[in-house]
């Protein structure tokens, strides 16, 4: 019984010590990760100042001109444009599905918005190869009068639209979920229709949530690597219409990782695009999670 | 009369919006029609056993035979080894988190905070990160450099995953068991984690998903095979990363064995999503409730 009893508290004692040493290595993480990205690109700021990588476009790896410049504004054009198609059709599918449509509905959007997200991104991108590259070349730029072969700023956009939508809808609609239902009561029995309940009350109380919602999906979307790389055409030049390739940060990492050991402080410049997406992604997190953090039951 | 032309103008208003509504929310199922549609379409057509039980033969990234056998177990044991290593560390710190934590709030917030921040840091920075440990480490493109970097990547999906579930546990159950002379090591396994035995089942088969279906990750630290590895130090094939790499071939035979590998990795995919929703279903029988 004595030793049955030890055994008890030496295992409660190991496993005990086990999830301590987990818990704080998981909290560590992002600081390793932080630390371990900046350490490798150090290298770079012995020969470029800060200014340089980041606003100048030059971009000559053999010479050792690393300008950041067009990689920076390729992911700002296909994020932007990506949120500008999702953020309109979550929001207005979100009111819907969570005032007016029947409960059934709003399972079956449930349903479909668990396989989008879990449709890997190289499947996108075979999708955006197959049918947003040929849609955009054949319908939508001779409707602009401009011929592209499909690779462009536009086709990643829409991919990366339809790859974030699940995310944002998921939280926007958990958002309105929590706007209690006795503040859209008060202004119904008050004689407001129900259009106007939902712009004057419910959008307006439940707007941090909003902001917050969208501001998620545009750090999704300015990580998202793989589908982007297949559709968007991977030129290094700063694009000027959404009909022109670019060459966001991601895809520059993702496709030069074969090179990388043999130009000297090319491992240092993608080592630092990944430092640039993660502190973008992080402080873009850390901003919006405090906007949201009342509605959370933590 | 001024009263119901108003009136009039805002059930316009209203109706006219209804109407985006509507054809906004069914613009995403007609997406994901149109995604699966056009997927199975265009692979279904040059799809084979010889695809799914062959490996890649001399000619074949010339359009000769062979198939991606090498890319779906490769997938399976990086998506595997990943997904196991990820329960080791993962489901210790969320039962930690909700046991130990329970009543010290600050804190717990604290690490939920860190947990969704590194929850939405991209794949493709887990990779180089991964590259930055091998290069440490000193050790080559392998199995192991892939499993490790996907393990990173997936850890915090899984244990918010696991975390959200282990919080609808009541706190009387934990005091319950701790009151009858379980350990807290005991309450955790034996009771609170038999508790939420649905929910952990779908963030680990979730996670599991997410692991087969990165490419970003492991373009860096799996390498690349036309073998099937035979151990933790060889480098492995994925099928994200196959189709990548046979869709950007010339031949037009290889990108066509790409729309199919596509249509492998998706249904691979579904398969996944659609067992964790039956397990779900039937672990929910055994929860006290």
């Amino acid at each position: 019984m004595i030793v049955l009893f030890y055994n008890r508290k030496t295992k409660n004692r190991i496993v005990t010590t086990w999830m301590n040493i987990c818990v704080i290595f998981v909290a560590l993480l992002p600081f390793i990760l932080g630390i371990g990205l900046f350490v490798k690109s150090e290298l770079l700021f012995q020969s470029n100042s800060l200014g340089d990588l980041l606003f100048s476009d030059v971009w000559k790896p053999y010479q050792g001109k690393f300008g950041f410049f067009p990689f920076i504004m390729g992911s700002v054009w296909v994020t932007f444009l990506a949120m500008l198609i999702s953020a309109p059709i979550c929001l207005f599918a979100a009111i819907y599905l969570t005032q007016y449509s029947k409960s059934y509905y709003l399972k079956i959007i449930h349903t479909a918005i668990d396989i989008l997200a879990g449709i890997p991104s190289v499947v996108y991108g075979v999708w955006g190869i197959i049918v947003v590259v040929p849609f955009i070349s054949n319908y939508v730029a001779p409707i602009f009068g401009v011929k592209t072969l499909g690779y462009s700023v536009l086709a990643g956009a829409i991919v990366l639209s339809v790859m974030i939508i699940p995310f944002i809808l998921n939280i926007l609609i958990e958002i309105f979920r929590t706007i209690p239902v006795e503040l859209t009561e008060a202004s119904l029995s008050v004689g407001a229709t129900k259009w106007q309940t939902i712009k004057f009350v419910l959008v307006k109380k439940a707007l941090p949530g909003i902001i917050a919602a969208l501001g998620f999906g545009l750090a999704r979307a300015f990580g998202e690597t793989m589908a982007v790389l297949m559709v968007v055409g991977n030129v290094v030049k700063i694009p000027h219409s959404m009909f022109e390739p670019g060459y966001p940060l991601p895809a520059l990492i993702a496709n030069n990782y074969g090179e990388m050991l043999s130009i000297p402080k090319y491992d240092a410049a993608l080592m630092f695009a990944a430092l640039i997406l993660f502190l973008v992604v992080m402080a873009f997190n850390a901003l919006m999670r405090m906007l949201i953090i009342r509605y959370e039951k933590y | 009369m001024k009263n119901t032309k108003e009136m009039k103008a805002k059930k316009i208003e209203e109706a006219v919006f209804k109407v985006i509504m509507i054809f906004s929310s069914s613009l995403i199922l007609f997406v994901l029609g149109l995604i699966i549609y056009s997927i199975f379409e265009k692979g279904l057509r040059s799809l084979s056993w010889e695809m799914i039980t062959q490996t890649p033969k001399g000619g074949y990234y010339y359009g000769k035979e062979g198939g991606v056998l090498n890319a779906i177990l490769g997938s399976l044991y990086l998506g595997i080894g990943s997904t196991v290593l990820a329960m080791i560390i993962g489901i210790p710190v969320a039962l930690f988190m909700n046991i130990y934590l329970i009543k010290r709030k600050r804190m717990l917030n604290f690490i939920r905070y860190l947990l969704d921040l590194i929850w939405g840091v991209p794949s493709i920075v887990y990779g180089a990160f991964g590259f930055t440990l091998m290069v440490f480490f000193g050790i080559k493109t392998s199995l192991m450099a892939g499993i490790i970097t996907v393990t990173l990547f997936i850890l915090p999906i899984m244990i918010r995953g696991i975390d959200e579930v282990l919080k609808t546990v009541p706190i009387g159950l934990i005091e319950t068991g701790l009151s009858l002379g379980s350990t807290k090591t005991e309450t955790s396994f034996r009771i609170v984690l038999k508790q939420c035995y649905s929910g952990v089942v779908t963030a680990v088969l979730l996670s599991f998903g997410r692991a087969i279906g990165d490419a970003a990750s492991v373009l860096f630290t799996a390498g690349y095979t036309d073998n099937i590895p035979t151990g933790l130090s060889e480098p492995v094939a994925t099928l994200p990363l196959s189709i990548f790499f046979q869709l950007s071939s010339p031949v037009p035979e290889v990108q066509q064995r790409a729309y199919s590998s596509a249509v492998i990795l998706t249904v691979l995919i579904l398969m996944i999503s659609l067992s964790s929703r039956a397990l779900s279903k039937r672990y929910h029988k055994n929860r006290i409730s």
